[in-house]
């Protein structure tokens, strides 16, 4: 179960289906933030202090270089793996994601790159997969049906031929489009896309762009975790950089440039831009350039 | 006004570059090609009019997914040539007499779907079979005088019991079912040799014989030629009001819905197979002194347990979860599928419908014995099985599929019979059959693909 220590006798399963907490103002604050995070793995330190907000309606891109925790950060925020120390806020609420079905009630999805869907199974069958509608016993698929076509209408994913059409026949953009739909359907308030265009040509790539865009202006928090700068540069309202399990420069998108970016991921520090109008976290660790060495 | 559109209806601006992915440009045309090539969606959703659904049929049937067809097809050729070479196949008494043999044949090969949908096996379904037979014939026979309906329920509740163990031992321990049900293959041999032979001294030389008339009619008894009418027309006017009332209900909902006409049509080919299948068992196979006539009874036990359990792989949150783990059992365990409740579940229903395939088996015999060929028997299910379409490999298959694929099987069982080829040609003709069924279907895969 998640708890919920703001202890106004709020029942924490209505986190679940209501935005917010009923008792708690609901803020205009980020929907989600990350308060000195960390984790490690023995004696490996995956997490040092990340502190992050993930805002409501816009896209915030994790990028990194391999191994830079961008994977681990997910997890931790999915429920998967629990941070050793710091603290996730939900709605201004600090909660504790004990399993992946916390994360979920709580009203997080996760889009994995491998996405998990059925291939002899159609796009209804697959959206609802554990959700399934039941009437005296047997399915209903009538409800179903109207449930996922609206579902896939709102986010404009009009390029497949039927919905009824088995998941496998699908090409690869379509299938990324019909994973996020999917967790789109569970009234899900952020979404967390790992590597969504990694595998997929030109004309794909764009539908799942454009479907990413179009998550963040119906209201959800997006995180898209990606290596390819360029589309990260299109989608990405702002911009969170890892490197070595430090967060080393976040803020919005248009302050970067794909330069610098590369020279976050790279050395953890870049020269390009000195202004300071980026936030270099400095919460508890104290890090700076200089002990990164 | 039914509009059956089949395409989510683009609302947003067509130059929204979701629209435009799909408009045209050679890859997403390529890609258009190779999805209609493996094109598996159901013509029935796609087609606007009965000739439209044809072409789709055919171009499906061409790219591997040809449902029924091959098992059907394979059924008229095996059935022209044995009556060819032996005008007594068709007649009233070898028709009556291939359903009844048929039926054991096909509920062994619909226990097996249960599983094999999982990508599982089951391999000691046979002699699980065997085992529940015996049990159930045991507590009716002459010096145990239990009630039927009793030892019907403990016959099934043992077979049930049974796989059920197989089924939990597979989940926790993690073993693959290939094995853990060999071992209950040559296990189950040995307690059924040893229930005749030590324990329970049941029957007398290894073999018990059933003087219980309730079970001896199961695969023995027919229906009166009257209910058999009866019984089909209320069938096919139920059925033909349910799925004419479905597809309105889609249409209404403003979903795609298979034309009246595809409808219409498979209402009409049902209805003269039933027709004649009827019309030819009711006809006197007798003498005018002691009429033997009517509709077996175990067609009918055949076709409400087809139905139920359609119904349950279709209609159910368990047949869905079913074909989803067969297809991707990560996909179903993150959907938050209790992968092991469902397996369990699924060798208990195997266990039950091998528990019903001892029992007609025993009543199609009259007995049972300890010399049951158990190790030849689960093949035939397997066979079955994958004859009718049903993937060695997990999430694919109908139980319709199983069902005329056993139907196969009991044909040539019969058939060489008939001919006098005794068991060599009966192996060899399975084998033949089965080798054709998953060459046709490798065969129309790789056509598929190359085009």
């Amino acid at each position: 179960m998640v708890a919920n220590s703001t202890g106004d006798g709020a029942a924490p399963a209505a986190a679940g289906a209501a935005p917010f907490v009923p008792g708690t103002t609901p803020t205009d604050g980020p929907l989600l933030q990350l308060r000195d995070i960390s984790k490690s793995f023995g004696p490996v330190q995956a997490l040092t202090g990340i502190d992050l907000d993930i805002p409501v309606g816009e896209v915030t891109a994790l990028v990194g270089d391999n191994g830079a925790g961008k994977s681990t950060l997910v997890k931790c925020i999915a429920g998967i793996y629990q941070p050793n120390g710091g603290q996730l806020v939900w709605n201004g609420n600090p909660v504790q994601l004990h399993s992946p079905k916390d994360a979920a009630d709580l009203g997080i999805a996760t889009v994995y790159q491998d996405l998990a869907l059925c291939d002899n199974l159609d796009i209804v069958q697959n959206m609802l997969l554990g959700h399934e509608v039941t009437r005296l016993g047997l399915l209903n698929e009538i409800s179903m049906e109207l449930t996922a076509k609206q579902t896939l209408r709102d986010l404009s994913v009009t390029t497949v031929r039927s919905i009824r059409q088995p998941v496998g026949s699908l090409s690869g953009g379509q299938r990324q489009a019909v994973a996020v739909a999917k967790a789109v359907m569970l009234d899900a308030q952020l979404v967390m896309l790992d590597e969504p265009t990694a595998a997929l040509g030109v004309s794909q790539t764009e539908l799942v762009l454009g479907l990413i865009t179009r998550l963040a202006r119906r209201g959800h928090a997006v995180i898209v975790i990606s290596h390819n700068l360029t589309d990260v540069f299109r989608v990405a309202d702002r911009l969170a950089v890892l490197y070595l399990g430090r967060l080393v420069a976040t803020g919005p998108a248009a302050e970067f440039d794909p330069q610098s970016v590369v020279d976050y991921m790279t050395t953890g520090t870049s020269g390009r831009l000195g202004n300071g109008s980026l936030s270099q976290p400095t919460a508890s660790s104290g890090f700076g350039t200089g002990s990164e060495g | 006004m039914a509009t059956t559109d089949h395409d989510v209806p683009a609302e947003e601006s067509p130059s929204s570059p979701v629209a435009v992915a799909g408009a045209g440009e050679s890859a997403a045309e390529a890609d258009e090609a190779a999805h209609l090539a493996r094109g598996t969606t159901s013509p029935e959703l796609l087609a606007n009019s009965l000739g439209e659904y044809f072409r789709l049929w055919l171009r499906r049937a061409r790219s591997g997914e040809s449902g029924a067809l091959p098992v059907i097809v394979g059924l008229i050729v095996l059935g022209a040539y044995f009556q060819i070479r032996e005008p007594a196949f068709l007649s009233a008494t070898n028709i009556a007499n291939l359903m009844a043999q048929a039926g054991w044949i096909i509920t062994i090969a619909m226990a097996q779907v249960f599983v094999l949908l999982l990508g599982e096996i089951d391999l000691s379904v046979a002699f699980n079979a065997a085992i529940g037979g015996t049990i159930t014939i045991w507590m009716v026979s002459v010096h145990h005088p239990f009630p039927t309906w009793l030892a019907i329920i403990v016959g099934l509740a043992v077979s049930g019991a049974i796989a059920s163990i197989e089924g939990l031992l597979i989940v926790w321990l993690k073993i693959p079912s290939f094995i853990v049900t060999l071992a209950g293959l040559l296990g189950l041999n040995g307690v059924l040799i040893w229930l005749f032979d030590e324990a329970g001294q049941v029957g007398n030389g290894g073999v018990i014989s059933s003087h219980n008339n309730f079970i001896n009619d199961l695969a023995g008894g027919n229906l009166s030629p009257v209910a058999g009418w009866v019984i089909l027309i209320v069938a096919l006017l139920l059925g033909g009001c349910y799925l004419i009332w479905r597809d309105q209900r889609r249409r209404t909902n403003n979903l795609a819905a298979p034309p009246l006409g595809v409808t219409l049509l498979k209402l009409g080919l049902m209805a003269v197979v039933g027709a004649v299948l009827v019309a030819v068992l009711n006809v006197n196979r007798g003498s005018a002194f002691t009429p033997l006539e009517g509709v077996p009874w175990v067609v009918l036990i055949v076709l409400v347990l087809l139905g139920g359990s359609t119904l349950l792989l279709t209609r159910t949150r368990f047949g869905r979860y079913l074909y989803a783990i067969g297809g991707s059992a990560e996909a179903a365990r993150r959907a938050g599928i209790n992968l092991s409740r469902i397996r369990v579940l699924a060798f208990l229903l195997a266990g039950l419908f091998a528990g019903v395939t001892g029992i007609l088996y025993t009543s199609l015999l009259g007995s049972m014995s300890n010399d049951f060929e158990g190790g030849q028997y689960v093949l035939y299910s397997v066979a079955g099985a994958v004859i009718g379409g049903v993937s060695l490999f997990g999430g694919r298959g109908r139980m319709l599929g199983a069902v005329l694929g056993g139907f196969v099987v009991a044909v040539i069982y019969n058939g060489v019979d008939l001919l006098g080829l005794g068991a060599a040609g009966q192996y060899i003709w399975t084998a033949l059959v089965l080798l054709a069924a998953v060459t046709l279907d490798a065969l129309a895969r790789r056509g598929a693909r190359s085009t």
